[in-house]
């Protein structure tokens, strides 16, 4: 290095730990967004850095579904929790619980319920005026013109025409009070980034995201691993074993694996960089209606489930990865 | 999606390897729909095989149910986020987008060209090395090519590529000489720009002509593709490696034995052990550790991200500076900027902003908006105002100084946000100036009261009552000369004379003034000047006052001695040269002043880095190398005396 020159990876942790290091200056109480996938570990991972050698000052917020796979908890409790010793809120909507609604019946519903009204609730209760999320813009199209500091109103909704132009590395973090922000320290960060990243670290992830022979069963063509017992088989279906992995991890009702011979991070990332498909191909809203409407980003203006749903989504990375559900599909459009 | 690299399916390791090393270059793409500008991207992800092939195949269905290409497979379908957009053909926000090769990782900053977004334009070009300007080879330049390029200047891009887009439509037929009258038009518009590293490239975007693989169509043309050219542009020395600061974000204090600065290194480089000081409390110390989580640094340099410990109990906080003793910023409450007003509540002069600068919040108002520029013509012209998107150089005053350097110098302390205090919106964006081109200090000069104005008028006390009380006329003698001459040793000298024999009498010492009343300045021409012009009315009212007044100052310029003249008023000016030899002074110069300059330490260091105009014409020049400072000092008590001031 003694040309003093900087690789991207470098350069684009020591902009992320600028972001970080901004917003717990500027903010009264700041919160992360865990989801325990992979961009969450980078995030995560970033965070300590950034306030190295003190202890985080915020806390993590989970927000459990209850369907979340057993590893992805074992991670959080083990990992996170235990070996790291850091503060993660747990939220989990519990008359939503009682509603009893799985997301094999009616995944919008479940979704809703469990996870955009389970988010907003944890917001409201902690009044927390700023969120740390994972997504990145070249995520979607969509997302290639969000902002790293993204402006919420009081009810937490997004409004396209009142987002602030930012320049160098200048953030305005002036917000009124109720009003908050998402902030996306990870922006400029791609998808080989982030595994490149998790690779050169050495950053734990959920073994999930490798290939293992796995117990699956195929339901429409989506390979589902039934992580317990709540969700049954039917008629005609029958588990068999085979060498999966997970591109993206929510909840396993909803995640379907790939089958991939990828049993290590450099051939998780070799299988991804020859695909010639794109990740996002299971979000069937995204084919037939040709691209995100405007339409679309004004509903997600001015709704708050659409609100909640697409910064819930935009936090925690692909939520939804493979699944087939619409409601999820459309509301990561802003 | 498929990367180049063969290495992804044999070697993974190495590959993996290889893009670790990869260094990140930012562009912008400046032009409208019409030149080509979504063509043009879509067509390098497309030719870098960095489209996902279920997009490809959407895109391709796009292209045939509305692509603007007859039937063809429209590119630029890859790039816009938004249907409405889409649908008018048009982009109206700063996208972003990524893509890498085996060599680089790139991330396009895709901005509208426009008029009404030149918003859009400014922030996409803030943090971007390098700019594409798309002509459509059949227009030439155009009115939107010189907006364009003005603004790719004004914020401070170096690199500019213009990229001479539809060399394969009819009538233009890949023509060498319309490409060459476009690069001589274009040229010499933009000598009236700052664009120090300017390139020529004619494309096809639609084709791919020159974009990653040589075109067959123009044998001519033998320099370097488009995407050569942005995988190899050094931009290695467009970071300012030379004046390091560290803006303090925050204070890490985890414990009681721990107390770390965190910042991002905005420019230059810190060692460990190095002198630092800390800016505005200009406490010293030394750096102790540089400590990051994955251990702790020899050294750093921007953009890193650090933590530092200083030697001795330091209290600085978020908005302080850490700079290396020696070489300072200016720290000053009043700065000059060109501003481009991004919000649709025009700007009102007067009225109170935040000011955002590196991690400090100041308020601040516009006192006074100086010209607005036209974008199209770069003409300027007198404004009340600024609307939304237009370009102005105004003067701010702040309610705190800022520690800053001119925009040209560092894209990071340079530059500026203005926040609205109710609304919370951010309105502008400045660029600070460099008092030295802009004349700042000039128009401080020549607003100037003459002597005449002065405060004489205003007392009952005459100057008459105060000579014969004095028994003296008021005078300054201004002893000029090199750091080491020995001005400030005749001073004191004479001032011992004439104290012992009676006479009322003051010395100014250009070191004192600096510690006291010029501690915000450093030793630029400009801040060298602007000192005088502080110690010149410092002893223009030692002399109202009725005392001699010796100044010993360094002074190296010429037109600011005559304008201290003038301050002071001719008549009880007098201009000692201390005129000892350069070698003499260096011998003498205790403090190692002269080593520093040679090793570059300190830049404008008159004698040696700097010039020192010799006085033409002085009252009287003595060299301290030949005649004793007892000796010297003499010759001025004895010019005071022939001169009439004291008998």
């Amino acid at each position: 290095m003694s040309d003093y020159s900087l690789t991207h990876l470098k350069q684009l942790e020591a902009e992320s730990i600028h972001i970080f290091r901004e917003v717990v200056s500027e903010f009264q109480k700041p919160v992360m967004l865990y989801s325990i996938g992979k961009d969450s570990a980078v995030l995560l991972h970033l965070a300590l850095k950034a306030f190295h050698p003190a202890k985080l000052p915020f806390p993590l917020l989970h927000v459990d579904t209850t369907y979340k796979f057993k590893e992805m908890i074992e991670h959080r409790e083990n990992y996170v929790r235990g070996k790291l010793g850091l503060d993660v809120l747990v939220h989990i909507n519990e008359e939503g619980l009682k509603a009893n609604i799985p997301p094999w019946e009616d995944s919008e519903r479940h979704t809703e319920l469990m996870k955009t009204d389970a988010l907003k609730a944890a917001l409201d209760k902690y009044q927390f005026d700023a969120a740390f999320g994972g997504a990145r813009r070249d995520e979607e199209k969509s997302r290639a013109k969000e902002r790293v500091f993204s402006f919420r109103d009081k009810s937490h909704r997004w409004d396209p025409k009142n987002q602030r132009p930012e320049l160098w590395n200048l953030f305005n973090g002036r917000v009124n009070k109720g009003e908050s922000i998402r902030v996306f320290p990870m922006s400029n960060w791609t998808e080989l980034d982030v595994w490149q990243y998790i690779h050169m670290e050495n950053i734990p992830i959920v073994p999930l995201y490798l290939s293992a022979p796995r117990q699956v069963v195929n339901r429409d063509g989506l390979l589902l691993m039934r992580d317990d017992d709540r969700m049954p088989l039917l008629p005609g279906e029958k588990e068999e074993t085979r060498m999966v992995r997970f591109r993206t991890l929510g909840c396993y009702p909803l995640s379907g694996a790939v089958e991939s011979e990828a049993a290590t991070l450099p051939e998780v990332i070799q299988e991804m960089l020859l695909t010639r498909t794109s990740e996002r191909q299971g979000r069937i809203i995204d084919q037939d209606e040709g691209g995100v409407g405007m339409q679309k980003k004004k509903n997600a203006a001015t709704s708050d489930r659409f609100a909640i749903g697409c910064w819930l989504l935009a936090a925690s990375g692909k939520l939804f990865g493979s699944g087939t559900f619409r409601a999820a599909s459309a509301s990561f459009s802003t | 999606m498929s990367h180049q690299s063969d290495l992804i399916a044999t070697d993974i390791d190495a590959y993996l390897k290889q893009h670790e090393q990869k260094q990140l270059l930012r562009f912008i793409t400046c032009g409208s729909v019409d030149d080509g500008k979504s063509t043009l991207i879509g067509r390098l992800l497309y030719d870098s095989k960095l489209v996902y092939e279920d997009e490809l195949a959407k895109v391709q269905s796009d292209s045939v149910r509305q692509g603007s290409v007859a039937g063809g497979f429209d590119p630029s379908l890859f790039m816009d986020g938004l249907k409405e957009e889409r649908e008018q053909g048009i982009t109206i926000d700063v996208a972003y987008r990524y893509f890498s090769t085996a060599k680089r990782k790139f991330i396009i900053a895709d901005t509208p060209g426009h008029e009404q977004y030149t918003r859009n334009m400014a922030t996409g070009a803030s943090s971007a090395d390098l700019a594409i300007i798309l002509i459509d080879a059949r227009h030439g330049v155009l009115t939107q090519t010189r907006r364009h390029s003005f603004i790719v200047s004004l914020l401070g891009i170096r690199h500019v590529v213009v990229a001479v887009n539809k060399m394969d439509i009819d009538g233009v037929d890949y023509s060498e000489d319309r490409f060459n009258e476009i690069c001589d038009d274009y040229r010499s518009f933009a000598t009236r720009l700052d664009l120090p590293d300017l390139h020529f490239i004619p494309i096809s975007a639609l084709n791919g002509d020159n974009l990653v693989d040589r075109s067959e169509n123009m044998p001519w043309y033998t320099g370097s593709t488009l995407m050569n050219f942005l995988e190899t542009v050094y931009i290695g020395s467009d970071r300012n490696l030379q004046d390091f600061r560290l803006p303090v974000q925050l204070v890490n204090r985890p414990n009681l034995n721990f107390r770390g600065f965190c910042g991002t290194i905005a420019s230059g480089i810190i060692r460990k052990g190095e002198e630092i000081t800390v800016l505005p409390s200009r406490q010293k110390s030394k750096v102790k550790e540089i400590v990051t989580y994955d251990g702790n640094l020899d050294e750093a340099y921007a953009p890193l991200a650090v933590t530092l410990t200083l030697e001795d109990e330091i209290d600085a906080s978020r908005g302080d500076m850490i700079v290396r003793s020696g070489n300072l910023p200016r720290s000053e409450s009043d700065v000059e900027a060109m501003l481009v007003w991004m919000n649709e509540e025009a700007m009102v002069p007067g009225k109170t902003y935040l000011v955002k600068h590196t991690t400090q919040t100041v308020p601040g108002n516009v006192e006074t908006l100086a010209y607005k520029v036209d974008v199209n013509d770069l003409h300027r012209m007198p404004a009340p105002t600024l609307e939304l998107n237009e370009i102005g150089r105004v003067r701010l005053s702040l309610s705190a100084p800022i520690h800053h350097d001119p925009y040209r110098r560092n894209r990071t302390t340079g530059a500026i946000i203005l926040v609205d205090r109710i609304t919370n919106a951010t309105v502008a964006a400045g660029m600070i100036l460099d008092r030295g081109t802009t004349g700042s200090h000039k128009s401080v000069w020549d607003d100037e009261v003459s002597a005449d104005d002065s405060s004489d008028a205003l007392s009952t006390v005459t100057s008459e009552e105060r000579a014969a009380r004095f028994g003296q006329k008021p005078a300054t003698v201004l002893l000029t000369g090199l750091t080491g001459s020995g001005k400030t040793s005749i001073a004191r000298a004479v001032e011992r004379k004439l104290f012992d024999a009676g006479r009322s009498v003051a010395v100014v010492d250009g070191e004192f003034v600096r510690r006291g009343l010029s501690r915000d300045l450093g030793f630029s021409a400009d801040d060298r000047s602007e000192n005088l012009r502080r110690s010149g009315h410092l002893a223009h009212t030692l002399n109202d006052a009725g005392l001699i007044c010796l100044a010993s100052l360094v002074a190296p310029s010429d037109d600011v001695r005559q304008k201290v003249g003038k301050l002071i008023g001719e008549d009880q000016f007098l201009v000692v040269h201390v005129a000892t030899p350069l070698e003499v002074c260096r011998e003498r110069d205790t403090k190692g002043q002269y080593a520093k300059a040679d090793a570059g330490e300190l830049s404008n260091f008159p004698g040696v880095t700097a010039k020192y105009d010799v006085p033409t014409n002085p009252d009287l020049a003595v060299d301290a190398s030949t005649t004793s400072i007892a000796e010297c000092a003499d010759a001025v008590v004895e010019l005071l005396k022939s001169k009439g001031f004291i008998k």
